[in-house]
């Protein structure tokens, strides 16, 4: 049977926007299906787990200077977990630590891990509200929604590509349209609410992604996902008024 | 039939109805001598000889009331309809106990305060804050704010206007001969972001301009004036300043007074309680008679154990009202509510306007697994997210039914099965939650009225 191996990490220091609802959202459509789901926690000082697909999520400033340092230790790891197919999911202030930096407003410099060529910078107010944005994933088109609460105004590097583009809300800097990234294996978004629960598809395609390299192509049954493109709607007809 | 004879027959009720638990006890007997003699509550009411505090808002009314009473207790001998009956049966039916007291406090319903003030001439009035964040209420509610103004305008020297200066509705009322004090909050740290989304057009009671906020506090209340007549928030005799929020178990604030100012901690949180505290420090000022010590004492051992749970009889079935809007504090609720092994039955209201948190993410946070509840109906703006959570929580979707429309939901939580009702909200779920219930009549915290 096929299992799928998550790596949580730093799940006591970033978990600010109720990343856990992300988690069970990735367990419970695992094991709907009869696949095995294992969750690793993995907090500073901890070795760097096989895993399938690796969650980081937001926290406060605070919390983030806190790992930084721990991250960049495993910088290497997560290259080569990335390059062999593994997936790397950042969120919110995790998305920001998979760039090159962050740059703060009193000129202070985060180191980020590199895992993607892009580098943020805080801006004078916060992007909050409802957001929705219009993705392709492996030809798939489909809609994300959820919410965004970010100073950080994110660019990407030349030839970058976003995750989406913004239909409702800022992105990831209110200019260019584009929000969040997809790179190889590893993705980023400011999209949160949590990320998962009202965006079924998109988790259901990290789990075939994540899957693919050790499984191959893993067929997905479909799921009775009722209250889940209710609550979707809801939010979609909330992201634009 | 002798008027004492009249007060003894609806005594008699009262009794009937605790020996036999019938319920109606905190407004049957006052109903009956009310048909027995009209003028009841103007008679009874003058046996009270430092006479009474009335007090009346959209919400609060009962927190106010109760938190006035705690501190003029016991040095003061209290007549008080501490059920929240607050409709003029209500209130009769409470000074069918006055004999002996000195001091009536009385909530009054927002509509029925005109006759029951006519009645009561109260030595001091509290008007707390007229809520219109409930559309469908607004008709009545400007209704109810002439009624006021037509009342606030005949009061005579013998009568305090106690108001809240941050509500533009109730510091622009007239009053009349009587003297003011006036209370709001002078801390703008304090203010919201934004103009909550149910009050984004408020009016001058005066001249119809749109008002210009400095700071808005809660719903309408706040820092305001008219840019066309000049109608402007009065200067505050009773306020809060520096307010601190300690997550839903306190907040502390200082209350300035004309006696002096002092920290107070008050042992129930949220910018509510602060103008409830205010709205009861003011009362007590005006009254006269109350020193800085004793407010402040009696402010801070305020029973918290009802503040934040609050029983209420909802078509004649308990339920208990519960604010839930943070993952820490819902979380305290259903570790709670888990100790009754009852099955359960549970309304849970979700709202994402600004005073809820626009971002709902926080419900992923809070352990909805501690609950198994038998039924539950979720309402409110983002009803089918929650119910989403509850299902990631165990929650068989079968026994879910989603209805954003609060009343519909509330209706339906009643009609579905037995077994204790939790109705769990956000902050403007609840205030509407409230509303809907204080529309049926039936905001009865009735953990007092035996």
């Amino acid at each position: 049977m096929s299992s799928l191996v998550v790596a949580h990490l730093y799940p006591e220091h970033l978990n600010i926007y109720a990343d856990r609802g992300n988690m069970m959202v990735l367990r419970d459509r695992c094991l709907r299906r009869g696949i095995g789901f294992e969750l690793i926690p993995c907090g500073p000082g901890d070795g760097t787990p096989r895993a399938d697909l690796y969650y980081l999520g937001g926290g406060q400033d605070r919390d983030q200077s806190l790992v930084a340092a721990d991250l960049l230790r495993r910088a290497g790891e997560l290259r080569a977990a990335a390059d062999s197919g593994s997936l790397v999911l950042g969120v919110c202030g995790g998305y920001q630590m998979l760039g090159h930096r962050y740059l703060a407003r009193d000129g202070r410099e985060i180191p980020g891990v590199g895992l993607v060529d892009l580098e943020t910078s805080a801006g004078e107010s916060r992007m909050i509200g409802n957001i929705s944005i219009r993705c392709e994933l492996d030809g798939q088109e489909l809609v994300v929604v959820g919410f965004e609460n970010h100073a950080g105004r994110t660019q990407l590097g030349p030839g970058v590509q976003p995750l989406g583009r913004v239909l409702h809300g800022n992105g990831n800097n209110g200019r260019d349209g584009g929000e969040g990234v997809l790179a190889g294996g590893v993705i980023g978004t400011y999209i949160h609410g949590p990320l998962l629960p009202k965006n079924p598809a998109l988790a259901d395609w990290l789990i075939r992604r994540a899957l693919a390299a050790r499984e191959g192509e893993v067929e997905l049954e479909p799921l009775d996902d009722g209250l889940a493109e209710q609550a979707r709607r809801v939010a979609l007809r909330l992201v634009e008024s | 039939m002798k008027f004492t004879a009249k007060v003894a027959a609806a005594r008699a009720v009262a009794g009937l109805s605790r020996v036999t638990r019938t319920g109606g006890g905190t407004t049957a007997p006052g109903k009956l001598l009310l048909s027995l003699d009209h003028d009841a509550i103007r008679r009874l009411a003058a046996r009270l000889e430092r006479g009474s505090v009335v007090i009346s808002a959209t919400n609060g009314k009962t927190t106010t009331a109760k938190m006035l009473a705690g501190l003029l207790e016991p040095e003061l001998e209290i007549c008080h309809n501490r059920s929240g009956a607050n409709l003029t049966s209500g209130v009769a039916t409470a000074l069918l106990d006055s004999a002996g007291k000195s001091v009536g406090v009385f909530e009054v319903d927002e509509a029925a305060l005109p006759s029951a003030s006519a009645a009561l001439d109260p030595a001091v009035l509290v008007l707390g804050n007229l809520f219109r964040d409930q559309l469908d209420r607004y008709g009545e509610l400007e209704a109810i704010g002439a009624a006021w103004a037509e009342l606030t305008g005949g009061l005579e020297a013998s009568c305090t206007l106690v108001r809240n200066g941050d509500d533009p509705l109730l510091a622009s009322l007239p009053s009349g001969a009587a003297g003011t004090v006036t209370f709001g909050i002078a801390d703008s740290s304090a203010a919201l972001a934004e103009m909550p989304h149910a009050a984004d057009s408020k009016w001058c009671a005066r001249c119809g301009h749109r008002l210009v906020y400095t700071a808005v506090f809660l719903g309408h209340l706040g820092g305001w004036e008219c840019p066309a007549c000049g109608n402007r928030r009065p200067a505050l005799d009773v306020s809060a300043a520096a307010i601190e929020q300690e997550g839903l178990d306190a907040c502390s604030f200082t209350l300035q007074t004309p006696l002096g100012e002092r920290r107070v901690r008050l042992p129930v949180a949220g910018m509510y309680n602060v103008y409830n505290a205010l709205a009861a420090a003011a009362a007590a000022h005006a009254l006269g008679g109350v020193e800085l010590d004793r407010i402040v004492t009696g402010l801070e051992r305020f029973d918290p154990a009802f503040g934040r749970f609050e029983r209420v009889s909802v078509g004649g079935e308990e339920a208990l009202l519960l604010l839930v809007k943070n993952p820490a504090g819902a979380n305290e609720v259903l570790r709670t509510l888990a100790l009754d092994e009852r099955p359960k039955r549970l309304l849970m209201a979700l709202n994402d306007r600004t005073a809820d948190g626009r971002d709902v993410s926080w419900i992923w946070d809070v352990d909805f697994e501690l609950l198994a509840p038998a039924a539950v109906v979720t309402t409110g703006t983002r009803a089918a997210e929650m119910a989403l959570r509850l299902a990631y929580a165990g929650v068989d979707d079968q026994r879910m039914i989603v209805q954003p429309d609060l009343e519909a939901a509330l209706d339906r939580a009643l009609a579905d099965g037995d077994g204790p009702l939790y109705l769990l909200a956000t902050y403007t779920a609840m205030l509407d939650l409230r509303g809907v219930l204080a529309d049926r009549g039936i905001v009865r915290p009735y953990w007092e009225a035996e």
